[in-house]
């Protein structure tokens, strides 16, 4: 208090080039923040959810607003469960999914929103097992695959490699691929603890290209730079993640991918979705790497 | 009385306006204060149902967050793994992963940002000083997330080559990119300190017949130890809080190994890989907010010993 009578006693100036600074910056600031409301003009479709899709769908948006301008389709990753949160919660219109809905999901939605979610095959996906370039291991079983991500085979000479102990590399138990490969590689058994956990598929795929030990899974599309596995089945063939394997159901680790809807949808929504599923959208999730609906698929079910 | 009467409504205006500032000023640190007490009291609210011992089947108390457990296909009796069933849910692996990977990169980067700050304080031209300062507060404006992607796409690689270990992602090179992310805190606060110290010490030690050598070792330092500890112990906090470093080129796999080339993974990455799809309010959530509230004591701690240290630890010339 005894400062104050001194201080007010020296006027504070500031320098007329610093007030101008300063002035600019908050009026940039506020711009920014107008900027962002401005996006409530037009009709927007939120979609959250897996992170193995969020390339395609991403890709599948654009191309949509190049035909529908007037609607704007925003995309975000986070993961399969993350996406039907917010399905649940209603800040996402559709959710995309790497796994199928779990009963608790569903009753959870029937219970908020008075109606049952809706399911749609948008593409079909292939894990694919990821080596180095230069591994000369060229097909494993599901159990050797299980054995390596259990601890249990710890060198590439025990698959038919050289002689080096391998280095497993996974996802993190956040994303739905994670909990794909515990139940269908690993039948809900534990991964090892050296198993190192990398946050996406391209992490996996950075690694795998660099490290001549590593193993790793991801989709089929991603496999750029590493050489992808053959799965041999126990008659012995031995199947590469091809569109015919993946369609048909013949190669083990084929699995839909999804996207979830709050019942029926409607108006743009179920715009987007036509087209995702249209000769245009499906030629989209090719040329990412992904595989078309076979016609099977082409019936609407829920769980 | 007249004529003192615009004087003193002039001065009443200038109070009242003082006042409704102090007011505002005032309001706006009780805010920032309550924001620090409200997430404290967010973060331990996540974590309380674990302290009262009715988990039941799910969890035997809090002790098993500690306590070695063997676990049929796990050889190691600290097993974090979470998503399983049952989830093992032994933290003492994350902890240990933070510290390693901490201690790594003050082992680093402690006596890089110290030798640079002895050659700037005592050696470097004034004018130059300036300039050295400059990009060293550059340095400290990288993003983590570069210095990240840094530690991934060249660190490790190049490290590997070197060296030829087994595991490319490892707490080694986690820990030398968060040694680079420490240096320049640890510089500008060292290199302070080193400057503190008296002129007129280093002049007398000087009229001694010290020799430059002698005088940094027995004097400019002994006096700037406070300030440099400081210095380390909020390296320290700062080091076991950083996430996006270690999540990136640790590797994460949640061992026990004291060997620096193995994997390791942190409380930090734990929280932020896991908390993006954790049902809410189950026990893998309370627990990853349980290792959040031990991470704010933990820096909280340090932050209060630093200051401490600075002033007890203080030489009086």
């Amino acid at each position: 208090m005894k400062l104050q009578p001194a201080l007010s006693h020296i006027p504070y100036r500031m320098h007329p080039s610093h007030r101008l600074v300063l002035i600019l910056v908050h009026v940039g600031f506020t711009l920014v923040l107008l900027a962002g409301c401005d996006s409530h003009a037009r009709r927007k479709v939120v979609i959250r959810g897996s992170d193995t899709m969020v390339i395609l769908v991403q890709r599948w948006a654009q191309a949509f607003m190049r035909a529908h301008p007037e609607i704007s389709v925003q995309v975000a990753g986070g993961g399969t469960g993350t996406g039907i949160a917010a399905l649940i919660s209603g800040t996402a219109d559709l959710a995309s999914a790497s796994r199928k809905i779990s009963q608790k999901e569903y009753d959870e939605i029937l219970a908020k929103h008075g109606k049952a979610p809706c399911e749609h095959v948008v593409a079909i996906d292939a894990l694919t097992i990821y080596v180095h370039k230069s591994n000369p291991v060229s097909s494993l079983s599901l159990e050797q695959v299980a054995g390596i991500y259990r601890g249990l085979i710890r060198d590439w000479s025990e698959v038919g490699g050289i002689r080096q102990p391998i280095v497993a590399y996974g996802r993190e138990s956040s994303s739905g691929t994670y909990a794909y490969f515990k139940e269908r590689v690993l039948r809900g058994a534990d991964f090892a603890d050296e198993v190192q956990t990398l946050a996406g598929t391209a992490a996996i795929i950075a690694a795998v290209s660099t490290d001549p030990a590593g193993i790793g899974y991801g989709g089929v599309g991603y496999a750029k730079g590493v050489k992808a596995l053959a799965i041999r089945l126990e008659d012995g063939q031995e199947l590469m993640p091809s569109a015919e394997a993946a369609q048909s159901g013949t190669y083990p680790l084929a699995r839909p991918l999804f996207f979830y809807s709050i019942g029926e949808a409607q108006g743009d929504i179920r715009r987007f979705i036509e087209f995702v599923r249209s000769l245009e959208g499906q030629s989209i999730a090719k040329a990412s790497g992904f595989f078309e609906v076979p016609a099977i698929h082409n019936l609407r079910n829920s769980p | 009385m007249n004529a003192s009467a615009p004087g003193s409504r002039l001065k009443a205006k200038r109070k009242l306006a003082e006042k409704l500032v102090e007011g505002l000023l005032f309001l706006l640190t009780l805010l920032a204060c309550t924001m620090v007490v409200l997430i404290f009291a967010f973060v331990f609210r996540e974590a309380a149902p674990l302290l009262k011992e009715e988990r039941g089947e799910e969890l035997g108390g809090l002790s098993e967050l500690f306590v070695p457990k063997k676990w049929p296909g796990h050889e190691s009796r600290f097993v974090w793994q979470p998503v399983a069933t049952p989830p093992k849910v032994n933290i003492l692996p994350l902890i240990f992963g933070s510290l390693k990977i901490a201690l790594i990169a003050l082992l680093f980067a402690t006596p890089t940002a110290l030798g640079a700050a002895i050659f700037v304080s005592r050696f470097l031209k004034q004018s130059l000083r300036k300039w050295v300062r400059l990009l060293i507060e550059l340095w400290a404006a990288i993003p983590t997330v570069v210095l990240g992607v840094f530690a991934l796409m060249v660190l490790a690689p190049f490290l590997q080559s070197l060296f030829g270990y087994h595991y490319r992602l490892n707490a080694m090179v986690a820990g030398l990119a968060l040694g680079i992310a420490l240096i320049p805190t640890l510089f500008a606060l060292s290199e302070e300190a080193l400057h503190e110290v008296p002129r007129e010490l280093v002049e007398a030690a000087l009229a001694l017949g010290a020799t430059t050598e002698q005088v940094i070792r027995r004097v400019v330092l002994p006096h700037a130890l406070p300030g440099i500890s400081a210095a380390m112990v909020l390296a320290l906090g700062r080091a076991l809080g950083e996430t996006m470093i270690v999540l990136m080129s640790s590797g994460n796999a949640p061992v026990i190994d004291f060997r620096p080339t193995t994997s390791a993974r942190t409380m930090t990455a734990a929280i932020a890989a896991e908390l993006g799809e954790v049902v809410p309010q189950s026990l893998h959530w309370q627990i990853l907010f349980f290792i959040g509230t031990l991470l704010f004591g933990i820096s909280f701690a340090l932050q209060r010993l630093s200051v401490w240290m600075l002033r007890r630890l203080r030489v009086e010339p």
